[in-house]
């Protein structure tokens, strides 16, 4: 340790090099070797001796991050004039080049249009300081409101039911207050101390508090009632308020029995509710689902690959919700699976046994596509690209074929449609270039032609994405999560005329995604363009708040993923029963999310007039065409 | 503000200004330094034979170095005088008679008279090693720093090292129980030689001996340690503040007669007049009878910038007892003449009563004279305040070690939460919790209203003219109703407010500033009133007497002062902290200061001397938080190391230590009756103490007040009471309301 201790005392000098560079760029050509090192030394230890000094002031600011003023306030204390325009919030990186044998470190310093800045609409007036009192404990009891940390952490959740001899009952322990709430893991030590005792399996204590009952009914009703503004709060509390731990046996049971009995019934509409109240509580960082996947899981499942979900498949869009589900269950096992529950393998092989039944209905099949497809890439090579055949030719079978049902058929054009959709970008990427219309159907038989028309598409939209980022000028580096229109309002810390060079159509609402991971001291900034082109008359904005809601969510965008990183939105269509629709015209949004090394393109097409979900896919060209949703929502009519 | 009854202004226009010396009391130590230097070793005791009556070598060259200043200015009568005051020999001030009463001075001290007449440069005389190097020439070192210039050319520097490991070799294998003891001297011993290195330009073997021994210093000195290995030549150490403590002050090591024999004994043996000089130049030796202490014992202690504190220094008579409170009966008629002890010591543990409650005549045998500080006269509106807080009191929630369970469960407890970006940087609350302040980054201070009741300006002169001023709600008048808000801003610093405190009468606030000012603010007109000029740098912290008119701030001048509020000038200024002053409470009887620093010490001055009547060192970062417990006896402060350390103002000592947060804490309070400490950390928690356990606890304890060596039992988590995390909020304020609610303020960093 002492070791340690020197390494790090051991006194580190500015190199001399630099002290050179800065000699030339004041017009100080020929610098001896010895003045550098005379004055690196000598540099170094000023910056030291400031450093030390704004130490003071972040202390003295109460803060545990030194900022660009304690450095102007030290060197004032100094009598040194303080650097000026150097004010930011956030961490600058540095920028590295070499070349010609110099190595250098520099800041970038993007030229910003003017015009743009002006053209672009001002964001919120950031809000001013402003005073909330809650309680913090009552009577030694936290109470759980979404102003206090969770009274359960995740740990405690998961060790409560992966250890369930140890008595913690979380909510109780404040008794014990002495080892309180500030360890958040239990501390290790309790385990030798209760050793001794008779370890008995604690009765589970899942009583609720009146108010915690009357939470649970409201909450329950306002997700499966009619209003759909309700749901909206409703599900937004569940996604994030901490103290749900208590209650989430309740939810779960809610859930998995309200699927079972809504299948039955073919209730199309509340199974979307049922799904959105999952999502809503995956996206609750503090929840520990693990405990409650056996329940949910199935439910999940039986949304994507039911025979029947509705009760006139030939009208009703169940497609989205099998779509939804299955983007769901692909964020569960990308977050649950572990090599014990073996969570995605179980449901890959479910999926893959119902794919290769010949009796399977189009539903099922269609289910058990889109749920392989949304597990990614690799699973789309392996399993779904050489059953491309296969599938092409039963789909023709019921094209060409004489007419059977009607309902087949369009289970037959969904499923068209969603293999096209997904392998379409697959086989961009692996297969190389030249697509050869006939050797897409010796390759692919009946969806060849198809597919290598998608495929081309998909590789235009990727050059054409290329070409117009090489031309915009609406480049503009935002370090994290300014790219925010609308947002809740702890927004603007810039000042009032955070430059958040966005075009916004008139309809549109952003919502800025969280980012990635928050603790990462310097994410590569990031380049977003959103451009839009609206068709036609301007929407009737509908209730659609569902997917407003959920882009917000956190979860989404913390899970970066080559995959099913676009927000899960219900589509649905005119006409079917649930009487939450509306025909509107069509527009598109296009958001690109390009790191900024430019080395990768995403794009990611919604044609959801009231909201648009902002990809962030890290690495890979995940590449769509933006018409092919559309397609497949326009085809069933 | 009201007028003061034989203003302590006048009264002490003499003593205005008493400071002490920044190296600390110096005159105090003689009898003691003179004991060690006639047990030297070697030449140094010959120096000693040569020395002039004066007294410590330091003090003369410190004399040396003001005549010179004044002979130099033309100022040669007051030299004279000095000189003859001082009752040094005529030949110092003579040229030629320098060399001889400088070789007397400081075993070996090398001063640099800095022009070349050399009035008083000397020859450096080779203390014990024989050879000497030549002085240093043409140092173009101002005049007065002479005194500072301690480090000489003391022998091979290729030797430093064999002498360190020689000296570590030794204490490594002396018995146990002195290791510990004689352990202490190895970190100013490896300072001190390091800067001898440093400033004889050795710099390669100053590196290389920085690498080789920092790693085996104590790793509360690490900090230090990184600013030290930062210097790596000369020309660094001019201006250097933590360098300056080094030289200026002594490190007190407090060692046990036996221990000290043995170092003693091994230096002479050995000949090792190079760490012995050192020893006697730079370090003052506090050497006690009796059982050596144990490395708990000292680690308890140790950590100061300058190490702890002498013994003398806190010997010094400390009324820590309250203020007799005016008895106020509720008609209104009757004078504040016959006093009576409401607040009694002895009373403490009895509920609250009301006015006509028992009463008991005795005075606090501990307490001050009532009148021992000028303190403002209680008008009527303070009278009613204060039957408000009777009325209050008995509604307190009681608490106390019988009802410990219960405690945790009768203290709700909810936190103001702040959602701004400008980052707060202190937070008040008024004695009733009627209003908050918070000061901010952006230079702006806020008052809030936390009642119902809305903030009124009073209204414009004019508007003033035409109200009846007869009428009985002419205070209800003179207030503008259409400014009423929530919340107010003012505006005037140009810099981060750091300290923040609201009069006792709510009339007032006061703030301090990054811009070296501090303000005083209406709260009745919401404008600032005064700008306190006087500390050059930031002001960390600044605040309100309990019974108003005084303050006290303090800053990175490192001097805290105290302030009238009718006066721009400080009435007092106490210097004496080695670095920053980052903490300033007033003792609850207004006769003391309390002042927390960044050389981790704690002190207390007397409000009426200006003395330092208490050193507490013990910390190992610094100190953010202080709080008076209500009875005056104790206090307890907090620092970066995330400790609470509480401590026996009367005795003086170290009575405990609460472990359990692990950033540094901002916030310590008491609740009204005493008997809990909150405390509130940068690490989101809020922490709440038995404290009536931890100070009963060493009252049954028989601890020795005359050696001052203390036993702290680790019963942190016994004394726990409660942790309760916020949602990533650091809290920066706690307050106890009159009702023993704590409130909690801070700000929300998402």
């Amino acid at each position: 340790m002492a070791e340690e201790r020197r390494q790090k005392q051991c006194s580190v000098s500015l190199p001399t090099e630099s002290m050179k560079a800065m000699a030339e760029s004041v017009g100080v050509g020929q610098l001896q070797e010895e003045s550098c090192v005379a004055l690196s030394e000598e540099v170094s230890y000023r910056i030291k001796e400031i450093a030390q000094d704004a130490l003071k002031f972040m202390h003295h600011g109460k803060r545990r991050k030194l900022t660009t003023s304690d450095i102007d306030n030290a060197l004032k204390l100094k009598n040194v004039e303080p650097l000026y325009g150097f004010q930011a919030q956030e961490f600058i990186p540095f920028r590295f080049a070499s070349g010609g044998g110099r190595e250098l470190h520099f800041y970038e310093e993007k030229e910003v249009d003017l015009s743009d800045i002006i053209n672009t609409p001002l964001p919120r007036v950031p809000l001013d300081v402003s005073l909330k009192a809650h309680w913090l404990s009552i009577e030694g009891v936290q109470p759980s409101i979404p102003e206090n940390p969770p009274p359960a952490s995740k740990e405690q959740q998961k060790a409560e039911s992966t250890e369930p001899l140890k008595v913690v009952k979380p909510g109780q322990e404040e008794k014990g207050a002495i080892q309180g709430k500030g360890q958040n893991a239990p501390a290790p030590d309790n385990k030798g101390k209760e050793k001794g005792l008779i370890r008995l399996k604690p009765r589970s204590t899942h009583e609720l508090s009146v108010e915690q009952q009357l939470y649970y009914k409201e909450i329950t009703e306002a997700c499966v009632g009619s209003c759909e503004a309700k749901r909206a709060e409703a599900l937004q509390s569940i996604a994030t308020d901490p103290g749900l731990y208590q209650m989430l046996p309740r939810f779960s049971t809610f859930i998995s029995e309200g699927v079972r009995v809504n299948v039955v019934q073919n209730n199309l509409a509340l199974l979307i509710y049922l799904m959105r109240m999952v999502k809503a509580l995956m996206d609750n960082p503090t929840l520990y689902l693990e405990k409650y996947l056996h329940e949910l899981i199935p439910a999940v499942v039986t949304c994507i690959v039911s025979k029947q979900l509705c009760l006139r498949p030939d009208v009703d869009n169940h497609w989205a919700l099998r779509d939804f589900a299955a983007r769901l269950m692909a964020q569960s096992c990308k977050t649950f699976s572990t090599t014990t529950n073996n969570i995605q393998s179980r449901i890959t092989k479910t999926l893959t046994k119902s794919l290769l039944d010949d009796k399977t209905q189009w539903t099922t099949r269609y289910g058990s596509i889109a749920g392989l497809a949304e597990l990614g890439a690799d699973v789309i090579k392996t399993l779904i690209l050489p059953r491309l055949t296969v599938e092409g030719a039963r789909i023709k079978a019921v094209m060409d074929g004489p007419v059977v049902s009607n309902i087949d058929r369009i289970g037959a054009e969904h499923v068209q449609s969603l293999l096209l959709k997904h392998c379409a970008s697959v086989i961009a990427k692996i297969r190389p270039q030249p697509d050869n219309v006939e050797q897409y159907r010796t390759d692919f038989g009946y969806l060849g032609p198809m597919l290598c028309s998608h495929v081309m598409k998909a590789r235009t939209q990727a050059a054409l994405q290329a070409q117009q980022v090489n031309r915009t000028t609406l480049t503009i580096t935002q370090p994290r999560s300014t790219l925010s229109v609308s947002q809740s309002g702890l927004s603007g810390s810039g000042g009032p005329r955070t430059p958040s060079i966005i075009k916004v159509p008139s309809s549109l609402t952003l919502m800025s995604p969280r980012p990635g991971t928050p603790s990462q001291p310097s994410p590569p900034a990031t380049k977003y363009i959103v451009m839009g082109t609206s068709a036609g008359a301007a929407s009737t904005q509908q209730v659609i708040t569902l997917s407003s809601s959920q882009s917000a969510s956190p979860v989404t965008s913390t899970v970066p993923s080559a995959t099913s990183t676009l927000q899960p939105l219900v589509k649905l269509e005119p006409g079917s029963g649930s009487g939450l629709t509306a025909s509107r015209p069509m527009q598109k949004y296009i958001v690109v999310s390009l790191p900024s090394s430019a080395s990768s393109l995403e794009t990611k097409s919604s044609v959801l007039p009231s909201s648009i979900s902002s990809t962030q896919v890290d690495g890979g060209i995940k590449l769509e065409r933006s018409d092919s949703p559309a397609a497949s929502t326009q085809s069933p009519h | 503000m009201a007028a003061v009854q034989g203003s302590i202004v006048d009264a002490k226009e003499e003593a205005d200004i008493k400071s002490e010396p920044a190296t600390d009391g110096f005159g105090n130590n003689h009898a003691n330094e003179a004991g060690v230097l006639s047990a030297s070793p070697g030449s140094s005791a010959a120096a000693g034979n040569n020395k002039p009556a004066a007294g410590a070598p330091e003090d003369q060259q410190t004399l040396l170095a003001v005549l010179q200043f004044l002979r130099k200015n033309k100022l040669s009568e007051s030299a004279e005088i000095l000189r003859r005051e001082a009752g040094l020999p005529e030949e110092v001030l003579d040229p030629k008679g320098a060399d001889s009463a400088g070789s007397g001075l400081g075993s070996g001290a090398d001063i640099d008279g800095g022009d070349a007449s050399a009035l008083l440069s000397r020859v450096t005389v080779s203390a014990a090693g024989g050879a000497k190097a030549p002085t240093k020439a043409g140092e173009d070192q101002p005049d007065v720093n002479v005194v500072l210039s301690a480090y000489s050319q003391q022998g091979d520097p290729a030797l430093y090292e064999v002498y360190y490991s020689g000296l570590k070799k030794f204490i490594e294998s002396v018995l146990d129980c002195h290791r510990a003891e004689l352990s202490q001297v190895f970190y100013p011993l490896f300072v001190h030689m390091y800067l001898e290195l440093v400033y004889n330009n050795h710099e390669g073997e100053a590196k290389a001996f920085f690498e080789k021994f920092s790693g085996d210093q104590e790793c509360y000195y690490e900090e230090d340690l990184r600013i030290l290995s930062s210097l790596t030549k000369k020309e660094h150490m001019r201006g250097n503040e933590t360098l300056l403590d080094f030289r200026t002050s002594k490190f007190v090591l407090r060692i046990s007669r036996d221990s000290y024999q043995l170092l003693k004994r091994h230096l002479q043996e050995r000949q090792n007049n190079q760490i012995w000089n050192i020893i006697q130049e730079h370090l003052y030796i506090d050497i006690f009878d009796g059982m050596p202490r144990s490395k708990s014992q000292i680690d308890a202690m140790s950590g100061s910038l300058a190490g702890e504190a002498k013994r003398e220094a806190n010997k010094a008579k400390v009324y820590y007892g309250l203020l007799k409170e005016p008895e106020i009966e509720l008609p209104l008629d009757d004078e504040d003449e016959e006093a009576e002890n409401e607040e009694g010591k002895p009373k403490k543990k009895k509920p609250k009563k009301d006015s006509t409650g028992s009463k008991s005549k005795k005075q606090d045998p501990n307490a001050p004279s009532q009148t021992r500080i000028p303190l403002p006269e209680l008008k009527d509106s303070d009278k009613l305040d204060k039957i408000m807080y009777m009325k209050e009191s008995t509604k307190r929630i009681l608490v106390g070690a019988d009802q410990l369970v219960a405690i945790s469960f009768f203290f709700p407890s909810f936190s103001f939460f702040m959602s701004p970006l400008q980052g707060l940087t202190a937070v008040d609350v008024t004695d009733d919790s009627s209003l908050i302040a918070g000061g901010f980054a952006d230079s702006t201070v806020r008052v809030w209203s936390v009642t119902p009741k809305k903030l009124r300006k009073v209204k414009t002169a004019a508007d003033l003219n035409l109200i009846d001023k007869e009428s009985d709600d002419v205070l209800e008048r003179i207030m503008d109703d259409k400014t009423a808000s929530e919340s107010k801003c003012l505006y005037g610093h140009s810099g981060p407010v750091y300290g923040i405190s609201f009069s006792p009468d709510r009339n007032y606030l006061l703030s301090c500033s990054e811009d070296a000012t501090v303000r005083l603010w209406s709260l009745l007109t919401f404008t600032c009133l005064v700008g306190y000029k006087g500390h050059n740098y930031p002001v960390w912290d600044t605040q309100f007497s309990p019974y108003g008119y005084y303050f006290i701030s303090g800053g990175h001048d490192r001097v805290a002062r105290l302030w009238a509020t009718d006066h721009h000038q400080p009435l007092r200024i106490f210097a004496g902290h080695l670095a920053d002053v980052t903490c300033t409470r007033f003792h609850p009887n207004a006769n003391y200061v309390a002042t927390g620093s960044s050389d981790r010490t704690i002190r207390l001055w007397d409000v009426l001397t200006g003395n330092c009547v208490r050193i507490f060192t013990g910390h190992k970062g610094p100190i953010h938080a202080l709080a008076f417990s209500p009875n005056g006896k104790f206090l307890a402060s907090g620092a970066t190391d995330g400790r609470v350390l509480l401590w026996d103002i009367g005795h003086g000592l170290m009575v405990g230590e609460l472990k359990g947060h692990t950033e540094c804490i901002y916030s310590l309070r008491f609740s009204r009756d005493g008997e809990i400490l909150g405390s509130g950390s940068m690490d989101n928690t809020v922490r709440l103490w038995d404290a009536m356990k931890a100070f009963d606890d060493l009252e049954t304890d028989d601890f020795t007040a005359a050696t001052g060596h203390i036993h702290l039992q680790d019963n942190s988590q016994e004394l726990l009471l409660g942790t309760y995390m916020t949602k990533s909020t650091p809290v920066v304020h706690l307050h106890f309301t009159r009702r023993n609610l704590l409130l909690a303020a801070g700000a929300y960093n998402p």
